[in-house]
């Protein structure tokens, strides 16, 4: 399944990736799943994206870690927002 | 009703101007503007750099706004937010609203700035004399969004 990715603000910056298409395993479900799987890409991952530290937007809307995704779905992972 | 965003400078003379001419009505002009400050506690602010996601930022202005219009009376709404590196003293946002009476602009412009910081996809980094940090959502920011009852998701809170 193919995801399109986006990256903001601090993961953009401290994973050096703006944007990237991902072929996902089946078990991949939500987008928890998904940062999980990302999560493996190793310790910097990892770090840049534990719970605490992203939040995501799923089709340009912001969304929780159990929302389910499906093939060519936008998902935007980012750093809390902070604009204003 | 319009929005920007942009990375140049606005003139908040002018766009007041538009707002106001833009119905008889108009009683009432409240305007907001947000300036890059000197320092972040102790340390001094060289610069910041503002990002954003585009499409949804536009979206989301454009929710926030149909809800202040929803709450209040409003005769015109403009909302400009700049992007890229600006300096201390500089002007990084504008909500302007325009209104029969007071009540309803002062509400609905106080409304769409509290919103604004919690539910649009904007990101804030900020260099001081020590060195360069994505800024998180404020506390203070959060405690202002739930004063409005929005239920909804934000990109400040958990996500879980």
């Amino acid at each position: 399944m193919k995801i399109n990715l986006l990256y903001f603000g601090r993961p953009r910056e401290r994973l050096n990736t703006s944007s990237e298409i991902v072929d996902v395993p089946d078990n991949i479900a939500t987008l928890g799943d998904l940062l999980d799987w990302l999560r493996n890409r190793g310790e910097n991952w990892a770090h840049e994206l534990a719970d605490n530290r992203v939040r995501c937007a799923l089709n340009q809307e912001m969304s929780k870690s159990t929302a389910r995704i499906r093939a060519h779905d936008e998902v935007a992972i980012f750093s809390p927002i902070s604009g204003g | 009703m319009g929005i920007s965003i942009q990375t140049e400078d606005f003139d908040l003379a002018a766009e007041l101007a538009a707002l106001r001419a833009s119905s008889k009505n108009v009683g009432a002009l409240v305007s907001f503007v947000g300036l890059v400050r000197d320092f972040s506690g102790d340390e001094k602010i060289e610069n910041i750099y503002l990002e954003h996601y585009p499409g949804m930022s536009e979206k989301a202005l454009e929710k926030i706004i149909a809800e202040a219009n929803a709450r209040w009376q409003l005769l015109g709404v403009r909302a400009i937010h700049r992007i890229g590196t600006l300096h201390p003293g500089e002007q990084i946002v504008l909500v302007a609203t325009a209104a029969q009476h007071r009540g309803d602009a002062f509400s609905a412009c106080e409304f769409i700035i509290d919103y604004l910081k919690s539910a649009a996809p904007f990101w804030k980094r900020e260099q001081t004399t020590q060195g360069v940090e994505w800024l998180n959502t404020k506390d203070s920011d959060m405690q202002r969004m739930e004063r409005w009852d929005i239920h909804q998701i934000t990109g400040q809170g958990d996500m879980q």
